[in-house]
Parts: structure tokens; sequence; C-alpha cells
């Protein structure tokens, strides 16, 4: 390990990276600017969370790599790999057993704890870019909170659909001042955002942005009086492990078109399985 | 003691476990951490020594309080920051009373609040046992020692603007960003 940095970035970079944290967290929901280095990895898989991890970890750290909810996708493994290659961590795939937490559009079903950190990945920080691409003007429009044009945005999904069609990175306040994006996870998760007892980081490597949320940070989603906002998911129960609280993916099992919802966290799944809950197909499957 | 000795003997390591410790502290105001991985020469504080290594580098300005001159070729070996006054300053280091009036230091933009400094400050006593802070970070509330209670609760007026601070004493840190509210116990 001595020919390489610890954790790949070297020790300028971190620090830069480790002052833009502290910022951020002391500021929750502001998008603080940071100077993004090339990863040995495209921008699409998660540069942002990676130099995030970089920053944080320590050689006794036990670091779990989602994708989707999934810790066995390429894109999981490969990040995994580079960790315990450039920072020698140990890996687990137990939500429970892991000090950092790398997740790519999913929180996980296991409530987290007071020391965990859960690290996202984000393509797109700036929750006004869709009403104005302009970055000077979003920035004034944050300073201002002038956010009335989201929630426009919001009520003519309503008129348009007649609910809130937003079903993933589903916009929220923090502490009551900044909107923020909380990255493509489904909005399902958005309620785990809040009260958290873990420290929540939000990296984007190409759009070069940090933002936080401290443990025990008030987060709401933004909605209407007449429109509450719904932590929806699939009406089904797990076909494998039986959960009916756990967000679930919709998976297409053979050229028939026969389908099955199983949980997209494959850590809470196994799980529950282990344990001995079983869902409709889970002979099937097994 | 010289001011080629008492910096990290692992920098990426300790780095890497004192930046945690500091990440803890900030994100949870008010929470009191050990953390003494550098070793400065006196008057500084060994944990106030460590925070200046973990945050400092050419390209952080630093002003340096008065009483802290024996610290100047320490910090100029081991961080390489420049030294500037308090206006300039992305990071300030000193004794509370030699850093006031806080309003010389830059509390950022109202688009860019981060453009604001982070002070690290040597105190006589750090105990959980004093003023009274809630806010992001805090479950319920918390109680820590403090200097004073006005200056703290004119910076929480400034939010999101306003001044991060690092309050040290010997080899103990407690954060108090800018987001934390203050109040007389
Ligand atoms: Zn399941």
């Amino acid at each position: 390990m001595s020919d390489y940095n610890f954790a790949y970035l070297d020790e300028q970079t971190k620090r830069m990276i480790r002052r833009a944290i502290l910022k951020a967290l002391a500021i929750p929901g502001y998008q603080v600017p940071f100077a993004s280095r090339e990863m040995p990895m495209p921008y699409g898989w998660g540069t942002g969370g990676v130099q995030l991890t970089a920053a944080c970890l320590v050689p006794d750290d036990r670091l779990k790599v989602i994708d989707q909810g999934a810790d066995d996708t390429t894109n999981a493994v490969s990040i995994r790999a580079f960790f315990q290659r450039t920072a020698g961590v140990a890996v687990t795939t137990a939500t429970t057993q892991a000090t950092v937490i790398q997740t790519r559009h999913r929180i996980p079903e296991t409530p987290l704890t007071d020391g965990q950190i859960l690290i996202y990945q984000v393509p797109i920080p700036e929750p006004l870019r869709f009403l104005e691409p302009r970055e000077t003007e979003t920035r004034r429009m944050h300073a201002l909170e002038e956010y009335g044009l989201m929630h426009v945005k919001l009520y003519e999904d309503i008129a348009r659909h007649g609910q809130i069609a937003t079903s993933y990175a589903y916009p929220v306040k923090v502490e009551g001042r900044y909107v923020m994006d909380p990255s493509p996870i489904p909005k399902f998760d958005n309620p785990k955002l809040s009260d958290n007892p873990a420290i929540q980081l939000f990296g984007a490597g190409r759009e070069q942005r940090i933002y936080a949320l401290p443990p025990w940070t008030q987060v709401v989603s933004l909605d209407f009086d007449d429109h509450p906002f719904v932590a929806s998911k699939a009406d089904h129960a797990c076909d494998l492990c039986g959960a009916r609280d756990s967000y679930l993916d919709e998976v297409v099992t053979d050229d028939v078109g026969s389908r099955m919802f199983v949980c997209s966290d494959t850590d809470h799944c196994t799980t529950r399985r282990d344990a001995g809950h079983t869902g409709r197909l889970a002979e099937v499957a097994a | 003691m010289t001011a080629l000795t008492g910096g990290f003997a692992d920098p990426a390591i300790q780095s890497a476990q004192g930046f945690r410790v500091l990440m803890q502290a900030m994100a949870r105001p008010g929470t009191i951490h050990d953390l003494a991985l550098a070793v400065p020469p006196a008057p500084l504080g060994r944990a106030a020594g460590t925070v200046a290594l973990l945050l400092a580098d050419p390209t952080t300005p630093l002003h340096l309080a008065q009483g802290h001159d024996a610290i100047r070729d320490w910090l100029a070996f081991h961080a390489g920051c420049p030294l500037v006054g308090p206006d300039r300053a992305a990071l300030a280091l000193g004794r509370w009373d030699d850093l006031l009036p806080l309003d010389r230091f830059a509390i950022g933009l109202p688009d860019y609040p981060d453009r604001s400094a982070t002070l690290i400050v040597a105190l006589d006593r750090l105990e959980a046992q004093g003023a009274r802070l809630t806010g992001p970070g805090i479950r319920d509330q918390v109680s820590l020692s403090l200097p004073d209670i006005a200056p703290f609760r004119a910076n929480r007026a400034l939010f999101p603007m306003g001044l991060d601070f690092i309050l040290t004493c010997g080899d103990r840190i407690a954060c108090l960003p800018r987001s934390t509210v203050v109040e007389d116990a």
C-alpha cells in the first residue's frame, strides 16, 4: 500500500474535500463547491461519492457499497474493491456491520445508527436546475429563499396527473431553510432523511458539489395542505421474504412476462430470509 | 521542541483519523472529543495544533492571533499556510480574547455562505455544562461551557452566513457551527 496515496487521493486534495465537508455540515442542505478530481472510473459511477468516501475513510472502517440497494452490481463491487486496495479497509454487505456506506439511489431499510456515515452519489445536486439552468440565478434563489417556482412545478404535476408525479429525487427542505435534492432515491426513502442518527453526506463529482445533513436534522418533503406528501411504494409484499414495508423492484422472470416483486435492498431481503421469513415465490426462487 | 518536530508522524493515516474525530464533532455540535495527534510548541495545545494541521495548507490563509508568535515557524513548516490579517483569513487560531472582535472575520456571502472563516479557539476550560445548545446535529439539547453567549447568538442570527468555531482546551475539542442556537443555561 505504500506505493499508493491512502484512499487514492493525495493529502492536499483530501484536505480540501474535508474542509468542504465541515462547511457542508455547518450549513445543512447548502451546496458547497469543491474542486472535483479525476478518479479512475467514469462520472456515472459516482465519483462525487467516491471522493467523499476517500476523504472520510480510516484504516479500521468497514465499508458497504450499494447500487440501487444491491451490493453485487458491477458498480458496487468495483468501488468496494477500489477502497479495499487503496485504503486497506474491511468490507461488508451487512448494513448493521458497516461504519461507512456509499450508496447510489437508495437508503438502506435497516435503520442507521449513531456513528455510521451514509455517503450518496449525486448526479444533479441542484433541485432548481430544471426550472432555471443558470447557476448564478439558482444561487440567488437559494440566497433569497425564492422557492415559489418549485411549488408551482409540483402543483402543475397535481393539475396534470391528479397527484405529484415526481417519484425520485423528490425535493426536500432542510431545517426550514435550504431546498435540497436528496439524489435519485425513491420518494419512499424521503422520510428516512429526517431525524437520522447517521451523518449523511452528498457528493456530485461532475457538478463539483458537496452537501450534508448532520444527525437529527429536520428534513421535510415539499407538499401542499390538500396534497400531502406520501412515501409510496408498490402495493405488494416481497415475493422472496414477504416484507410489506420495504421498497420493491419489479422483476420480469421469464420470456412470457411473469413478474415478481423483490426487495430492492438485497441485504434486508437476505437477512429476513435467513431469519425464516418467506414470500409468495420463496420456494420457486430457491 | 523545535519547529521541525511535533507534526503528524504518519500524515496520511493520522490526518484521516483526526478528520474523522473533527467531522463527528462538527456534525454533533457541543459534544466533546479527544484529539491530540500533533505536539505543537507552547502555548498552543495539542488539540488546537492537530486541528490546524488537519485543515491548514498553502491554499488556506490563516490569521494567527497575538500571543502565538512562538508557533509561527511550526505552522510554516508543517502546514505552509500564508499568515494574514483577520479580514482575509479562511482559518484563525488563537485564544478567545485575542480573536475578538469577531466582526473582523469573513462571514461568507449570501450566494456563497461557505466563504467564511473557521476559528480555532484556545480555551482554558471546555466542559459539558453551561450554555444550552440546540439545532442540527443535536438530538435534544447539549450543554457546553462557552467563554461568552452574546457573540455566538449574534453569529447564529447571520445564518446561513456566519463563522464556525472549533473550540479547544488541551487535548479536547468541541464544535459550534453557525447553525447552533445558543441560550443561557
Ligand atoms: Zn424481500
